[in-house]
């Protein structure tokens, strides 16, 4: 019901120009909980993500920010089509792609890649650099073989590798230079669109410095499309122009990244901007940090209401823990998802603690 | 008297490729009730230098010089009895991976149990009440049910936590924590790292805190040491360090940390990759991926020096003062001026 209204309300805030590479609308991911062995009784659901919508312009980024099991790659599984989605609908360059068999997929995927977390699990450990970077030029019948291997050294070299690397295995690489492995393979094919999955999650901070400006270096230079999944809202920060924050299956709130990191409205999202440590010793120590209390809850049984309500500061009973808070439009494409939205930021904890009179009603 | 004082530490490891010295001459002392923050990336020997201080290394390929006192006895030449008394009692350490650091088939009650039974003359009955009572300073809810419950049966932050109650349950005086925060979310690490420090204030440990993130070290760490391959290049406490670093390898890790309180287009990066330690390269080792490279840098290894007017504060580094204090001005600068 709210779900339906969070998609109008996406609608409404942000109407479509055309220049929409991706749009996902009420986008539904549940897993099925079964009972017993030759007979498989569904008793519960994992609603993994449950009601998502939004949309990524030709040309630039959405950050996805959420813990650990808010279902951001479940989210970007279905966007891929790796994973059927339950519910929603994908729209991928003005064509529905939701329910498009393997075959018709197919010239699709050629314009979508993924670069995955774990640059030690995401590479074949028995293939040659070579084998790995190419392998999607050959499965779409791109180029005869010499072309492939040009292109895969010249891809080689964009991505900041020597050519000569072409016939190394994965385990001569660090994970930087793995990471940078992934990065070539995504790009192999001149993808439009690129879903990034936590890519420098597992990295240094320095490696980490590199992979971001390689990416950066990348979009400018092929007009790419990202959406780029992190737990880490400074690495979202210094990559997005958009900043999605997921809670529990949901968008808790959606706005352009200056305005998410400025003014956050959502409490989720000011508690996780005051939980990221600030690398300056006077400043970090002063500010006095909302620390959320307790794990992000089962999403077999989500709790009442707002999902947040159970570690919500603002929480205020009877309202939080019975209505579910619609996707409210706060004017330029920000949406927030709750009753007591932040008046301003940054809030003394006090000020945090007690929403003001003014509540805005669903 | 320093409760840990470290003189001169060298690990070298013997592998089928020759010798890989991955600690190699590192002194460095912790005072009661302060936190030491131990920074450097993958492979820069922070970890190897708290697994040689608690002997836990392998014995076999390993060699292990200079001297690690802890209350005035040296841990190195401690009889593997002895040293098994402290572990666990007066030192504890937390490991990095919550998810591998828990026996999975043994009761996280038990697990608690066991710790405290090794070292203490109690009753099964009064080890079970103290992993209780642990169990609630760290804050998990339920705790006497839940001592009966299973390490896969907790989540991650959970699972951290249980280990910090581990750690700390014979009271230790010094604690060493592996990247305690590194594989969990950020309000879980808020909830861990404020715990630690909380807990550092009732029980008045030590603690040594290695992490690569420089944000956990300037919320946590009273001093810090700054590791590049197998050596301290920088030694401050922690205002220094932020304040008038004086190292290119620290401007780089500053440089390359995306933050949350300024706003940078692109990212400093210390370009190449850590050397090996096979073979580090001569000089200074940073001198392949320092951008103020100079021909002394390729000849003589600097040695860790007084940065004058800071005391207490020691870099390592041939560049000239006044370089260097305009190159940090600039840094800071620039952090300053896009925060505004």
């Amino acid at each position: 019901m709210a779900t339906t209204a969070d998609a109008a309300a996406t609608e409404k805030a942000r109407p479509h120009t055309g220049d929409e590479l991706l749009i996902v609308e009420d986008l539904k991911k549940h897993f099925p909980v079964t009972r017993g062995i030759i007979f498989q009784k569904e008793v519960a659901s994992v609603k993994a993500v449950d009601g998502v919508s939004f949309s990524v312009r030709d040309g630039e980024t959405l950050g996805v920010v959420g813990e650990s099991g808010c279902g951001k790659s479940t989210m970007a599984r279905c966007v891929m089509r790796l994973l059927e989605p339950t519910g929603g609908r994908i729209v991928f360059e003005g064509r529905d792609i939701t329910r498009l068999s393997r075959a018709s997929m197919r010239p699709i995927r050629r314009e979508m890649m993924m670069i995955f977390q774990d640059p030690y699990a995401s590479l074949n450990p028995r293939k040659r650099v070579g084998f790995i970077v190419a392998e999607a030029l050959e499965v779409h019948k791109l180029g005869t073989e010499s072309e492939t291997k040009r292109r895969v050294q010249e891809l080689l070299e964009v991505v900041g590798l020597s050519p000569e690397h072409y016939n190394r295995f994965p385990h001569e690489f660090s994970g930087g230079q793995r990471q940078r492995i992934g990065v070539a393979r995504a790009l192999a094919i001149n993808p439009k669109l690129i879903v990034c999955d936590e890519p420098v999650s597992a990295l240094d901070v320095s490696v980490q410095a590199q992979i971001l400006n390689l990416l950066k270096d990348l979009q400018r230079d092929f007009g790419l499309t990202y959406v780029f999944i992190a737990h880490d809202l400074n690495v979202v920060r210094h990559i997005s122009d958009r900043v999605m924050v997921m809670y529990l299956g949901q968008v808790s709130e959606l706005a352009d990244r200056a305005t998410l990191y400025r003014e956050p409205k959502h409490p989720y999202t000011g508690a996780l901007l005051s939980a990221v440590p600030i690398p300056d010793p006077v400043k970090g120590r002063e500010r006095k940090g909302i620390v959320l209390e307790g794990d992000v809850p089962n999403p077999i049984n989500p709790p009442s209401g707002c999902r947040f309500h159970p570690r919500c500061p603002r929480f205020r009973e009877g309202h939080c823990d019975v209505d579910e808070p619609p996707l409210n439009p706060m004017g330029d494409g920000h949406l927030v998802k709750c009753f007591y939205p932040l008046e301003r930021w940054p809030l003394t904890e006090e000020e945090f603690r007690s929403p003001g009179r003014q509540a805005v009603a669903g | 008297m320093a409760l840990l004082e470290v003189r001169d530490l060298k690990t070298y490891f013997k592998t089928d490729d020759g010798i890989v010295k991955a600690v190699d001459g590192v002194n460095f002392s912790v005072e009661k009730g302060r936190t030491l923050g131990i920074v450097g990336e993958s492979g820069s020997g922070k970890s190897v230098t708290c697994l040689t201080i608690m002997g836990l290394n392998n014995k076999k390929n390993t060699i292990t010089m200079g001297e690690a006192l802890f209350n005035d006895q040296d841990l190195l030449r401690m009889s593997p009895r002895r040293l098994r008394d402290i572990r666990g009692n007066d030192i504890a350490m937390i490991f990095q991976d919550p998810m591998t650091s828990l026996n999975p088939v043994h009761k996280i009650g038990n697990q608690l149990r066991e710790a405290v039974l090794l070292h203490q003359d109690v009753t099964k009955k009064q080890a079970r009440a103290r992993a209780v009572e642990l169990l609630k300073a760290v804050g998990i809810p339920r705790a006497e049910r839940r001592l009966d419950d299973y390490p896969h049966q907790f989540s991650g932050g959970m699972r951290q936590r249980v280990m910090i109650a581990m750690a700390l349950i014979n009271d230790p005086d010094l604690l060493i924590a592996d990247e305690p925060t590194t594989a969990l979310d950020v309000t879980t690490q808020a909830q861990i790292l404020n715990l630690m420090i909380n807990l550092q204030k009732d029980f008045g440990s030590a603690i040594i805190m290695i992490t690569h993130d420089l944000g956990v070290v300037a919320e946590t760490a009273d001093d810090v040491l700054v590791m590049y391959a197998a050596e301290v290049v920088e030694q401050a406490p922690v205002e220094d360090i932020f304040r008038r670093p004086h190292m290119p390898y620290t401007w780089g890790l500053l440089g390359s940390l995306p933050r949350l309180d300024t706003e940078t287009e692109r990212l400093v990066q210390i370009t190449g990759q850590p050397p090996s330690m096979l073979r580090p390269p001569a000089g200074c080792r940073f001198n392949p991926r320092c951008p103020y490279v100079m021909d002394i840098c390729k000849q003589v290894n600097p040695p860790l020096e007084q940065v004058t007017g800071d005391p207490g504060h020691l870099a390592a580094c041939h560049l000239d003062e006044e370089t260097k204090d305009k190159e940090a001005a600039k840094l800071l600068a620039g952090a300053l001026a896009e925060a505004s």
